[in-house]
């Protein structure tokens, strides 16, 4: 086991330069070490400078998504051990603007999560006298998994269409679109599909997958817009077939 | 007007990725393959005519000529506008792509019914 | 704050990189999905194949013949080779992901992935050994 490991990350000062850089540091090597850790001991020791996003540590909150050796990942569930003997490349997320060194803004995702409308949907609320909304263990297990999205932009880092398509709506927030579809309290699908169904929102995506290679979480943002895909014709089907109502 | 029928050209694709799928591996291994190595006897004009002559045969082969080609018109014009980047020539990619796949249907088609 | 802070998508210190037109290369994944997606160029080659064995069939018994003889030229005959290889990767591709757009529940549990892939490929078996039963059996 090596006693240090080298760091080389991309830094990227607006204020003195126009195109991202890069720096290596040699940063110690513990075998239960992340690269946050890496990147917190550059930070405190040996450049004050360097800015980057991290909260949680644990893999919950999803601030920490940075590029390592060109995959996204979360700083803190990536190991140093697993980059020996490095030198160990870190960059920030793609396809987001740069900000400053390995910080990008996400405000284009926020947008368009706000746009699929990722909360439940009721034409009209129970009062309170009457109870709680029941559901099923069964039901609860239809949307789960795509729940767990921690919108951690990893996969917006790894999907190229989203890089090349401006108006791609992202395999997050079509994911979370798709939990509030397949939720049994909610009533919001038309609503949602009318959005998605436009031509950018959701037919760009061809299927590469590698969203849901990279999702720490397991979510499968990618069987989650295959499966929108055919709700969406399904319904384009019915309402061809009776234009009078679908609903 | 794309908007509209993009749920519909995305089921034309699955459908004709799936007749692919299933039926051209072993059509294009015999026809393509083993018939020209002579691995295996090919059938002769008179049995393919007789085959032809049935209605199933001629619906089979409208199928398994038509969706594929839709198949393909839509994953290769994602391919060009994704992969070659090719933003500017969207329209004229889309026309070119299902209106090759239209006439090789009408052509399908046309045989198909006057065939005798 | 009586005012919404106001975002601005383009603010002209941030770094946007250009997505390069190689991105399908960057990476094996991607290679690969380029590769499947370009599957497609085979599927509509044979499909065209296909329609040219039509026409020739309507045209006559020299006609089919001719064609026959083209499809026994070294180049056609590797060309198909490749097709064939091509086509088979397509449908591999295509049987294990279809699982993804089809969820099927049965009894209130979602029926596992693999059921449906293997159903794909045994009806993929199946149904070309009727192709193959129908065009092997006739003289």
């Amino acid at each position: 086991m090596p006693s240090t490991v080298a760091l080389t990350v991309a830094r990227y000062r607006p204020e003195q330069e126009s195109e991202p850089t890069v720096q290596t540091y040699e940063v110690p090597f513990r075998k239960d070490w992340v690269v946050l850790d890496a990147l917190n001991h550059v930070k405190d020791n040996l450049d004050g400078s360097l800015a980057f996003r991290w909260s949680c540590r644990m893999g919950v909150c999803g601030s920490c998504g940075m590029k390592v050796n060109g995959t996204p990942k979360l700083t803190c569930a990536t190991f140093l051990s697993d980059y020996l003997p490095g030198p160990i490349r870190v960059e920030p997320l793609d396809y987001f603007p740069v900000i400053r060194d390995l910080v990008v803004d996400l405000t284009d995702f926020v947008r368009k999560l706000k746009q699929v409308r990722p909360w439940i949907i009721r034409k009209e609320e129970k009062p309170p006298a009457e109870g709680e909304y029941l559901q099923t263990p069964d039901q609860l297990d239809t949307y789960k998994q795509f729940s767990m999205c921690i919108n951690c932009m990893l996969c917006y880092s790894a999907c190229p269409i989203y890089g090349l398509e401006p108006g791609f709506i992202g395999p997050a927030a079509i994911a979370l679109a798709q939990r509030y579809n397949m939720d049994s309290r909610d009533q919001g699908a038309a609503e949602r599909l009318k959005i998605l169904s436009e031509h950018d929102g959701l037919w760009q995506c061809t299927f590469v997958g590698e969203c849901t290679k990279v999702c720490p979480k397991h979510v499968d943002p990618a069987g989650a817009i295959q499966q929108y895909k055919l709700t969406a014709a399904t319904h384009w089907v019915k309402s061809l077939l009776l234009p009078w109502g679908t609903r | 007007m794309m908007r509209r029928i993009t749920p519909f050209l995305w089921l034309l694709f699955s459908a004709g990725g799936t007749v692919a799928a299933l039926l051209f591996p072993v059509h294009l291994f015999l026809t393509g393959l083993a018939f020209p190595f002579g691995w295996l006897a090919a059938p002769n004009y008179e049995s393919l005519h007789r085959l032809l002559m049935h209605p199933v045969t001629r619906l089979y082969l409208f199928v398994l000529i038509s969706l594929p080609l839709f198949h393909w018109a839509h994953r290769f014009r994602y391919t060009l506008y994704d992969g070659l980047q090719l933003k500017h020539l969207t329209a004229l990619i889309a026309v070119l792509c299902y209106g090759a796949a239209l006439l090789g249907t009408a052509m399908t088609a046309y045989l198909l019914w006057t065939i005798s | 704050m009586s005012t919404e802070p106001h975002y601005t998508l383009y603010h002209p210190r941030w770094y946007r990189r250009r997505v390069s037109v190689w991105w399908w290369l960057q990476n094996r994944s991607y290679t690969g999905f380029v590769l499947r997606e370009l599957t497609s160029v085979f599927v509509a080659f044979f499909a065209v194949i296909s329609l040219w064995q039509l026409r020739a069939l309507a045209q006559g018994p020299e006609a089919y013949a001719q064609f026959l003889a083209r499809l026994r030229t070294p180049r056609f005959l590797a060309l198909d080779t490749v097709a064939f290889l091509f086509v088979l990767f397509h449908a591999v591709t295509w049987f294990n992901l279809t699982p993804k757009a089809m969820v099927v529940r049965l009894r209130g549990k979602r029926v596992p992935d693999w059921v449906i892939v293997a159903q794909n490929y045994a009806a993929w078996l199946v149904l070309s050994g009727v192709v193959a039963f129908v065009l092997l059996r006739g003289r």
